[in-house]
């Protein structure tokens, strides 16, 4: 608990030029040892002095990025206890991908609030501080549970219980065995309960696959902002970087009339691109224009389909709509602040979408923009085409040790030994899932077990 | 200056009720040199078996080894009484095997009686206890001695309640019912009153047992017959071997005829014509309940086991009920072997009051009222050898305190007793708690094998177990030492490879018996010692997860908690915890977080709160 070394992203994701990866823990030097190789001098690395080098892969086989990294020695130190940080640099794979390596040598991922926390018990924050620190717990605490539970909703959800609940019923299948078999049980074989484990790690491999193409996070769910010329597409791309200067990467578009933008929307990327405005032209190079674009409405998760109130509802826009019908979108009704030309209520009787009045101009009902993408996002609505569930690393995380706990029942099984060895990973990938779920699993074995058996003489 | 009253003790330690639990707790009192009182309503059914006479079965049969290496008794009075051993789950791995063994009933009872009687520091008397005896000071209650229904009062330093099914204990047979503590004993009314008028939550559960039939109305040759292993193993350590004579169980299934007569008939039985307020016990459903929850099943199995070689009653375990009679005799009779049976005694089932088990302290101690211990039944759980259990540590934790020692709390990764008693005080229960192995999360660890190598150096600190016996455990472990080292050391070629025997050992086809056919230079020679080399060395990888399993949760398991924390003065704690923490008041990190409705971020704050306190402790201690 307290000895082992933690890891966390100490900057916010997204955010920055730069990323932190911090590690407090007693083993902070032997990963740096495992992972680092510095470009220049000693590989020894000295306390309080940055260093510059590679981060290379456990295998040594590639270099993942070029780092600075500062390693201080215990206790001069924020925690007391040894800490490095390593300065990657910014954006969401690339400090992902170090996470990941640190994760692989050994440390933990940290709890919220857990650096502060060490701090305290290590004697670095004074005692008038103690009740900061618990609030600071608390509320991190808070804070990430609800994002978890708000992540957990839709399909992730589902599946996880779906599959948390089939390693319930082998765990009862294998437990009826050991602790009733002077009754008249069924009685399952060892190939049976293997069979029924492999499908577990399947379904569990299936999902974890869904983080691997890891499509959310290299790119974001893809945002197509859609409308005529002038309706305001640039001015509304602009709010939603500006406003929070969320600006991740800036790939330059693959023409000039395509400008994509990676923006966090709390914690949420959105790949946003702006498009070039849809009309009828014989102009070649608008032409090369306008193909994009329709390969932007392809490609995208979500289409905002921008439509100016300021204006009559014209063949033009007709033309965009029957290009966008097969898309999932929200109707940003645009400059509302001017006097309007344009009959909304038409719009919202004929179609199922939603639809969100701004001006992107005077800054009116950006945030309800946002709020109406997260919510489609959350409740499953819109997600990327290969049906990516898995949003936040901790989920994966705990996917991936449930996986590994049930090759190891797999393993178990198959060396032929007796069931109660299989008990302690089928118990490991019950509370890994747990961790996601938020139940304990103790009771409800037996519950399954006397729900389904006749036991008892 | 104050006057201390001086109270004249009549004992150090009295006894209330003389089944399994109170049994263990007065030998254990009275074996550390404490004068003790076992006091009972009826001397002629001192351990009574009122349900199956079986000792042992999964986990039970753990708990019984537990039992035997802490010096208790009831693992040495099977090995003398018992008609049929069986090792159970022989086919499946070492931490899921335990021994059982039918009781004679009779003998078990004389046997128990003997050893009471036969106690330096024990005296045994007959008599009703109907109230608690308390002195309060500063708010403060603290038990002083019981008094019977005869007026007569008991004083003493401690007092320990194992009163069973007997608290407002209520039978009940088709719509009749009467209040009985068992088939044919009178209950108590006025103990239960007097314990919650003392303070005490109490609650109300039921359980049920099946008919004993006449022998000579039984048509054995239509059954099944069940042997005993050929070669018994006995409970105890200090059992050489088992002598007496054994005798055969038998199997039997009930049919579609025997379902539908009690379908047709379910409005009578008192399970279901709504007549039983208490809660049920899941694992050991009547027939009834069988027939209702599982209508797809075909058939239930029934164990007809004898109830000693001098009588010529038996058993049927597995079909439980509250049937009346009538209906009881008429579904027998449609169950082969049983076509013409006699009953001798019908089945019934009865409801009594239990304590709350979450007022108690892990040394059974209740919180309310110090100096009184509650231990068996009457904390909600069921089976003689969770009443035993219970029994030991309470009657050890009483004399520790008695002599200012401290207390004596197995946790969870030490025994299934750490299990049990964790669960009652920490979890509580809602139904009649029973052990099972899949309770104990350290299971590999916790093996009936090495139950002795756990505990038996706790027995030999408390007195209970005899120099002598001790140093013949350490000698055989010191022997399993020796063994897998020179495993270690000794090779041998096998499959062109030149392989250790000890590796040789962990490949999953091959057994220790295997090894002494490639080695002929064994020093092993007593087969306890191969069985537990064996299971060390082929099962090492996984018992070393296990410790370090163990390890994680000692850390949390040895941050204690200050007895005097107010956890309404901790902000940050949910309100749930807080009343939650404040009702259980656990006696560490560890505790605490098993509470449900705690969760991990009160665990934090709660770590960041000791902390603070304990510098502030420090420093007005400077």
């Amino acid at each position: 608990m307290l000895n082992d070394t933690i890891v966390a992203i100490s900057t916010s994701l997204g955010e920055g030029a730069i990323g932190i990866v911090r590690l407090s823990g007693k083993d902070v030097l032997g990963i740096a040892k495992k992972i680092f190789v510095p470009n220049k001098g000693s590989r020894k690395l000295k306390s309080h002095q940055m260093r510059y080098g590679r981060i290379l892969s456990p295998d040594k086989n590639k270099v993942i990025d070029l780092v600075l990294i500062n390693y201080m020695k215990a206790p001069k130190t924020y925690t007391r206890e040894d800490i490095l940080e390593i300065n990657v640099h910014g954006g969401i794979i690339p400090v992902r991908r170090v996470l990941d390596i640190v994760l692989k040598c050994g440390a933990r991922l940290a709890d919220p609030g857990e650096f502060t926390k060490r701090a305290f018990l290590n004697g670095r924050i004074d005692l008038t501080q103690a009740e900061a620190v618990i609030d600071v717990i608390r509320a991190k605490t808070e804070a990430s549970l609800k994002i978890a539970i708000d992540q957990l909703q839709g399909g992730l959800k589902k599946k996880v219980f779906e599959i948390r609940n089939l390693i319930v019923k082998l765990y009862a299948k294998v437990e009826l065995q050991l602790d009733f078999s002077e009754e008249e049980i069924e009685e399952y074989s060892h190939e049976e309960l293997a069979k029924e484990a492999l499908s577990i790690k399947i379904r569990l491999e299936k999902l974890l696959k869904t983080f691997n193409s890891g499509k959310i996070y290299k790119e974001g769910i893809k945002v197509a902002i859609i409308g005529k010329p002038n309706v305001g597409k640039s001015s509304l791309l602009n709010e939603l970087i500006g406003e929070k200067r969320a600006i991740v990467t800036q790939f330059p578009g693959t023409t000039r009339d395509t400008i994509e933008e990676v923006i966090n929307l709390e914690g949420m990327p959105l790949q946003i691109i702006d498009t070039a405005g849809l009309r009828h032209t014989k102009c070649e190079i608008e032409k090369e224009g306008l193909k994009r674009t329709k390969k932007a409405i392809e490609t995208a998760d979500l289409i905002l389909l921008m439509i100016d109130s300021s204006n009559v509802f014209d063949e033009e826009d007709k033309k965009i709509i029957s290009d966008t019908k097969h898309k999932k979108k929200i109707w940003v009704i645009n400059k509302i602040d001017l006097p309007p030309q344009l009959k909304v209520k038409e719009l919202e009787i004929k179609n199922q979408s939603p639809v969100i009045k701004i001006s992107a101009l005077k800054r009116i009902g950006i945030e309800d923009l946002k709020k109406k993408i997260r919510e489609l996002f959350l409740k499953g609505d819109i997600s990327s085409k290969d049906d990516i569930l898995i949003t936040n690393f901790r989920h994966y995380k705990a996917i991936q040790k449930a996986a590994n706990s049930i090759k190891e029942v797999i393993n178990t099984i198959e060396k032929k030994l007796s069931l109660e060895f299989t008990s302690i990973d089928l118990k490991e990938a019950l509370d890994s899932l747990g961790v996601m779920v938020g139940e304990t699993v103790s009771e409800d074995i037996l519950n399954e077990i006397f729900a389904n058996y006749c036991i008892g003489k | 200056m104050v006057l201390k009253m001086k109270i004249n003790y009549d004992y150090d330690v009295i006894i209330v009720g003389a089944g399994h639990a109170g049994i263990e707790a007065s030998l254990a009192v009275s074996r550390m040199g404490l004068n003790t009182l076992l006091i009972t309503s009826n001397i002629e059914t001192i351990a009574q078996m009122p349900c199956n006479p079986a000792i042992g079965g999964l986990a039970k049969g753990h708990l019984v080894r537990e039992i035997d290496a802490l010096g208790g008794e009831m693992a040495k009075c099977i090995d003398r009484t018992g008609i049929q051993f069986r090792m159970l789950n022989t086919k499946k791995g070492p931490a899921v095997q335990a021994p059982r063994a039918q009781a004679d009933k009779k003998e078990y009872q004389a046997y128990m009686k003997k050893i009471l009687e036969n106690e330096k520091h024990l005296d045994l008397r007959q008599g009703l206890v109907e109230k608690i005896l308390i002195k309060t000071k500063n708010n403060k209650k603290t038990a002083i001695g019981v008094a019977t229904l005869t007026k007569v009062e008991y004083l003493a330093r401690a007092i320990i309640i194992a009163t069973g099914t007997f608290l407002n204990g209520l039978i009940h047979i088709g719509n009749i019912k009467h209040p009985a503590g068992r088939a044919g004993e009178f209950n108590s009314e006025a103990l239960s009153k007097s314990l919650k008028k003392i303070g005490l939550k109490i609650g109300r559960l039921k359980t049920g047992t099946s008919p004993r039939v006449h022998g000579n109305s039984i048509n054995f040759s239509k059954l099944k017959i069940q042997e005993g292993d050929s070669s018994p193993q006995p409970f105890s350590f200090t059992t050489k071997e088992i002598s007496c004579n054994q005798m055969p169980c038998y199997i039997t299934y009930t049919n579609e005829k025997t379902h539908k007569i009690i379908r047709d008939n379910l409005n009578l039985s008192a399970l279901h014509s709504g007549n039983i307020t208490g809660i049920g016990v899941r694992y050991c459903p009547s027939i009834e309940d069988k027939i209702v929850k599982f209508p797809q099943k075909e058939r239930h199995q029934i164990f007809i086991e004898p109830e000693g070689a001098q009588t010529k009653e038996y058993y049927l375990n597995g079909v439980s009920t509250s049937f009346p009679e009538e209906i009881q005799k008429s579904f027998l009779h449609s169950i082969p072997g049983l076509e013409d049976v006699k009953i001798i005694r019908p089945g019934y089932a009865i409801e009594y009051d239990f304590v709350y088990p979450t007022q108690l302290k892990a040394t059974l101690e209740t919180k309310e009222v110090e100096n009184l211990y509650l231990s068996g039944q009457i904390n909600g759980t069921s089976g003689y050898e969770e009443a035993a259990a219970q029994g030991i540590m309470a009657g050890i934790n009483a004399v520790l305190k008695i002599q200012k020692k401290g207390s004596f709390v197995l946790d969870r990764s030490n025994a299934y007793i750490g299990v049990l008693i964790d669960d009652l005080v920490t979890k509580g229960t809602n139904e009649p708690y029973r052990m099972f192995t899949s309770r104990a999360e350290y299971r590999l660890l916790l093996r009936q094998d090495n139950a002795d190598d756990r505990l038996m150096h706790f027995g030999y600190k408390f007195n209970l177990i005899s120099r002598d016996i001790y140093d013949i455990l350490i000698k055989k472990q010191d022997l399993v030492k020796k063994e897998i080292s020179r495993l270690q050391k000794t090779f041998v070629s096998f499959e062109k490879n030149n392989l250790s025997l000890r590796q040789l050992l962990k490949r999953p086809e091959i057994t220790y018996q295997n090894l002494e056919k490639i080695d002929k230079s064994s020093i092993c020679t007593l087969e306890e010692i191969k069985k537990e080399v064996e299971v060390q060395v082929k099962y090492e990888g996984y018992i070393k997860r296990q410790i370090s399993q163990v390890n994680q949760y000692k850390k949390l398991e040895k941050q204690k908690i200050y007895d005097d924390l107010d956890y309404n003065n901790i902000t940050g704690l949910s309100f749930e915890a807080k009343e939650k923490l404040n009702q259980i008041r656990p006696i560490s990190l560890g505790q605490a977080s098993r509470i449900s409705g705690v969760r991990p971020s009160d665990i934090s704050v709660l770590i960041v709160y000791l902390t603070k306190y304990r510098r502030n402790r420090d420093k007005s201690k400077c």
